[in-house]
């Protein structure tokens, strides 16, 4: 039973993170209507930033944090205006390529500048392990990601619903037409978004990297990638969402790899993900888009 | 319309890239005092670091070689290509450097491009020396011939390791069952375990996605209750493991092979986790040999103080290998076909022998190199050896 | 009267595709009869005939049919071990190479296919981006899935392992001839693709496709596209229609699977996510709907990277930059705006057409 409740806590933990960086796919597309394939790389920006402060510019770790989020804030609101943009009318499948591309250019920028090495990412969580008994043990980053995420989770749904911005940014979701006839700034809100969902990716890139003590060009793939299921799996564009999808993909990867197979885990969580779109469509808190005819 | 103008002009574009792909072909006769080495491996993508060290290492002897007078009048010259890790890009890599002139392939870096490499040179009559293709497969022709160790022998001699000098009895492995180095070792390992009465109380995988968490493999260890971890996987990964295990309060000790090399400087800071870390590897930065720090320093010097690891040491020997046989088969005109030249290599390999930064290596005819590998701990930053 | 018309306009596309095909791929083969060209373009052909199979294959699905699928390398993975099973287990029994190896692309098509209809059945419920997701998460499932079997021939049969190698005990030494091994490379497979039987498929594919989208059932497909709940409405069995696509568009991505493990070394980790994209994007680039475009920008995209090594790693990002770059040309309005003056203005004439 002990080991059952372990390999729960440690799916929970790596669920967190995925809960995170899932929370900025999910604003983005909820709002923008796009599939941000570069958040990832995003993440990965953030990471090497605040390693870099750290590291070679010496800086006390709040204040990296800090340089992180914006460094980070900054390169999704030029990604926006340079790359997406002018495709706000394209069809869907257009920015998606987009998105690849800037995800491409994000990762080889990294690997040519910054070398493919990975660097040991000294932990920014002075938490230490707490220990419940002899086998139980939650690290401390475990902690502090699993709280993070609630916190932001419960911030970013008050500022949807209770702040103007968020109103405003309801109703480009809803009718980006509709939204500008009423004084809306379209422009204006999506950067809003996208400094958000990008501010975001850099919490999840510090928490990601402080959890596995590593990054490299290629830390943000993956996690992304697997994000984006957790976005989907809990319905895409449902904050709530996000959080229960990352969440349970965490566990589903944790207990598969613990009870079924190390080496079939990943299809099983893919799977996981199939069965659940074939019984509900729309992902877990979906809503159900009713097709006008 | 538009799309047609586009489409023209790419066009356009393309055949003229396709014509500088031709000029070259007119090279390839070569000159009576160049011989062109290709150079394989990923330098873009994940694998990028050991294929930057296979041609960082390689260069580095092309240019002692030449300083000190080329080999039998001729001055090598050393191209490389990047693969990405990816078998289809390997062959177009091997494509690319036959065009410039190549007659020699050190290459490829990893075992799956370098058995989609030999399928080509094997046809071509191409010879082929990967420095650091470890499948058994890589050597399946005649004309390839490999520097590192063969992973089914780093099982065997891991396990027999172990049990001679009692390092451990309840033996856990973590491996990528995603890689094909780690495959190849873990599978003779287990095989040879049975053998050496050792007993597996559990193999837990990992795949090259699922390679950041390690949590339920290491607790699946700690209720295992095994005293040694056999981790035959790169330094990357067994870096994470190491720090991950140490929050768990995992206390076991670490055996490994060459793949670990580099860990010391992956771990950083965090040295001390390696404490205790034992590893079979022929080369080892700090050993204290003249010809190892001869080469360390001289690596350090060209590229940004970095530490050598297995792969560039490992190629650093291949191209003195080259270097050899090319005077022991008594090469010295650079315009020699490239069968005549692998013929003449082949023989020459077996009767070989060179004093590597690996060891001593003598070759087989199946390609196989002979030397020992030896058995270090890592102690405080630094390898020492164990014996 | 028109009927006729419309049947000629289409069959004169194929026929000019089908010729531009044959060109280039002539002139390509003197060019290496002759040693102009150089290895590096030579060694790209085949690989070329496959990509440009596995791009119109895709445009079925994501340009006639409307629907987004990231999970095609899944499709030539099934298709690829298929094929390589059949051939390296009849290697002895089958001494025509050419029939084993026409044999070995039908089995590798009709696996992939019988797994596409499965996938289409998956997601018949879907729309949109969760159908991409599900195709996404087949693909991925697909080649880790391979990565973890184990086939053993002996002369006691077949012995098939998952996730362990097969236990030694259980088969015969001498004979044994490896399949499967997991994660490793399968070699083994006997190298029978040549230029001119790749030319042909391609040939095939495109007059296949042709044909089907000016059919019946193609516009039927279109219809589904523009309009589902229209088309429902008149009649058309949207979901029959579906699984046809799916079936289809899986059994040319398996038979160009087929072509490349009978080209060079089977690698499973060759199936992944990275490729479903880079098809998608020749896809997209040459025109959704456009098989000429396809088949286009497959050989530019294609051959462009590897053309461009000399300048070793920013190659990548000129390319990343380039893929931006020529997504927003081709999408922005006033982009598009502007190429239009352009056009117009270097060709003095009257805009009145549409687009190509």
């Amino acid at each position: 039973m002990n080991s059952f409740i372990s390999y729960l806590i440690s799916g929970i933990s790596l669920g967190s993170i995925y809960a995170l960086i899932a929370l900025g796919y999910t604003m983005v597309y909820g709002i923008a209507k796009m599939l941000n394939f570069a958040h990832g790389d995003v993440i990965m920006v953030g990471g090497y930033a605040v390693f870099l402060s750290i590291s070679s510019l010496n800086c006390p770790v709040w204040l990296s944090i800090i340089i992180g989020i914006v460094v980070c804030t900054v390169l999704g609101v030029v990604i926006e205006r340079v790359a997406y943009k002018p495709l706000r009318n394209a069809s869907s499948l257009s920015v998606l390529i987009t998105a690849i591309g800037v995800s491409y250019l994000l990762q080889n920028l990294a690997l040519n500048i910054l070398g493919s090495n990975a660097r040991t990412f000294k932990s920014v969580v002075s938490l230490k392990t707490i220990e419940i008994n002899s086998q139980l043990k939650i690290s401390g980053e475990a902690v502090v990601t699993i709280i993070v995420t609630v916190v932001i989770m419960v911030a970013l749904t008050l500022f949807i619903n209770k702040t103007k911005a968020g109103m405003a940014m309801q109703a480009v979701s809803e009718d980006k037409g509709a939204a500008q006839l009423m004084g809306i700034n379209v422009n204006k809100t999506i950067s809003i978004v996208f400094a958000i969902g990008s501010g975001l990716a850099a919490v999840a890139g510090i928490l990601l990297c402080s959890t596995f003590t590593q990054v490299s060009p290629y830390t943000g793939s993956m996690p992304g990638i697997k994000a984006f299921i957790a976005a989907v799996f809990g319905g895409i564009g449902s904050i709530p969402g996000a959080m229960i999808g990352g969440i349970l993909l965490g566990i589903i990867e944790n207990l598969s790899k613990a009870y079924i197979s190390t080496q079939v885990a990943d299809a099983i969580v893919f799977a996981s993900l199939i069965i659940v779109l074939i019984l509900k469509p729309t992902g877990l808190l979906g809503k159900k888009i009713n097709e006008k005819v | 319309m538009k799309k047609k103008i586009l489409a023209l002009s790419m066009a356009t574009v393309l055949a003229m890239s396709m014509f500088t792909g031709c000029g070259s072909s007119a090279e390839n006769k070569g000159s009576k005092d160049t011989l062109v080495l290709g150079g394989i491996g990923p330098i873009t993508g994940e694998a990028a670091i050991y294929g930057q060290a296979v041609k960082n290492g390689a260069q580095l002897a092309v240019d002692e070689i030449n300083e000190a007078g080329g080999v039998n009048g001729m001055k090598l010259k050393f191209t490389f290509q990047d693969d990405e890790c990816d078998s289809e890009k390997a062959v177009n890599a091997y494509n690319k450097v036959k065009d410039s002139g190549a007659k020699v392939i050190i290459g490829a870096t990893t075992s799956g491009c370098s058995i989609a490499v030999s399928e080509k040179t094997q046809a071509d009559k191409m010879f082929q020396l990967t420095p650091s293709g470890s499948a058994a497969d890589c050597v399946k022709y005649d004309n390839v011939f490999r520097v590192c160790f063969n992973d089914p022998n780093q099982g065997v001699a891991s396990a027999q390791y172990i049990s001679k000098n009692k390092i451990g009895q309840k033996i856990a492995i973590i491996y990528d069952s995603s890689d094909v180095y780690s495959t190849g070792i873990y599978e003779k390992f287990v095989s040879e375990a049975k053998n050496q009465n050792l007993e597996v109380v559990t193999e837990q995988a990992f795949t090259k996605d699922t390679n950041t968490d390690f949590s339920v493999q290491i607790q699946k260890i700690q209720e295992s209750g095994a005293d040694l971890v056999f981790l035959p996987i790169y330094y990357q990964q067994a870096a994470k493991i190491l720090s991950q295990a140490d929050k768990a309060g995992l206390k076991v000790k670490y055996f490994g092979c060459d793949g670990l090399d580099g860990l010391i400087n992956q771990l950083d800071t965090d040295v001390a986790l390696a404490n205790g870390v034992m590893l079979l590897t022929p080369f080892a930065p700090d050993a204290k040999d003249e010809k190892t720090q001869a080469f360390v320093s001289a690596y350090k010097e060209k590229y940004n103080n970095e530490t050598p690891v297995q792969f560039a040491a490992d190629a650093y020997d291949a191209v003195y290998a080259v270097k050899a046989a090319l005077e022991e088969a008594g090469v010295d005109d650079g315009t020699i076909s490239i069968s005549d030249l692998c013929d003449k290599l082949t023989s020459a390999m077996t009767k070989i022998e060179v004093e590597g930064v690996t060891g001593n290596i003598t070759w087989s005819a199946d390609g196989e190199p002979t030397k020992e590998p030896k058995g270090m701990v890592i102690e405080d930053g630094s390898y020492k050896a164990l014996d | 009267m028109n009927k006729s018309n419309k049947v000629k306009t289409s069959t004169k596309q194929c026929l000019v595709t089908l010729t531009m095909v044959i060109i280039f791929f002539v002139i390509c083969n003197i060019m290496v009869m002759n040693g102009v060209m150089g290895s590096l373009f030579e060694g790209l052909l085949i690989p070329m005939c496959y990509y440009i199979i596995l791009a119109i294959s895709l445009n079925l699905t994501v340009g006639i049919l409307g629907e987004l699928s990231l999970g095609h390398a899944g499709f030539m993975c099934v298709g690829a071990y298929s094929g390589a099973i059949f051939s390296i287990l009849t290697k002895e029994v089958i001494k025509s190479d050419f029939e084993r190896y026409a044999l070995a692309l039908l089995i590798g098509g009709i696996c992939a296919g019988l797994f596409g209809v499965i996938i289409g059945f998956s997601v018949l419920r879907l729309r949109g981006d969760y159908l991409a997701i599900v195709t996404l998460a087949f693909g991925e499932i697909t080649y880790k899935l391979i990565q973890n079997c184990y086939l053993i021939k002996d002369k006691n049969g077949l012995h098939f392992s998952f996730s362990q190698p097969v236990n030694p005990q259980k088969y015969d030494l001498d004979s044994k001839v490896e399949i499967l091994k997991g994660a490793m490379p399968v070699s083994d497979v006997p190298k029978t693709a040549t230029l001119i039987s790749s030319v042909v498929l391609v040939l095939i594919t495109v007059v296949v496709m042709y044909n089907l989208i000016d059919s019946r059932a193609g516009r039927a497909f279109k219809a589904v596209r523009d309009n589902s709940i229209a088309a429902e409405s008149i009649g058309i069995n949207i979901n029959k229609y579906k699984l046809i696509v799916f079936f289809v568009s899986a059994f040319f991505a398996g038979m160009s699977g087929t072509m490349f493990s009978h080209y060079q070394t089977l690698d499973s980790s060759k199936f992944n996510f990275n490729v479903s994209i880079l098809i998608l994007v020749f896809v997209v680039l040459g025109g959704l709907g456009s098989i000429r475009g396809s088949i286009i920008a497959t050989i530019i995209l294609y051959a462009l990277p590897e053309l461009l090594r000399d300048f070793y790693s920013y190659r990548m990002i000129a390319y990343a930059i380039i893929l931006i770059a020529m997504m927003i040309l081709t999408n922005n309005e006033k982009c598009i705006y502007m190429r239009e003056r352009i056009v117009s203005k270097l060709f003095k004439k009257n805009k009145v057409s549409k687009d190509a």
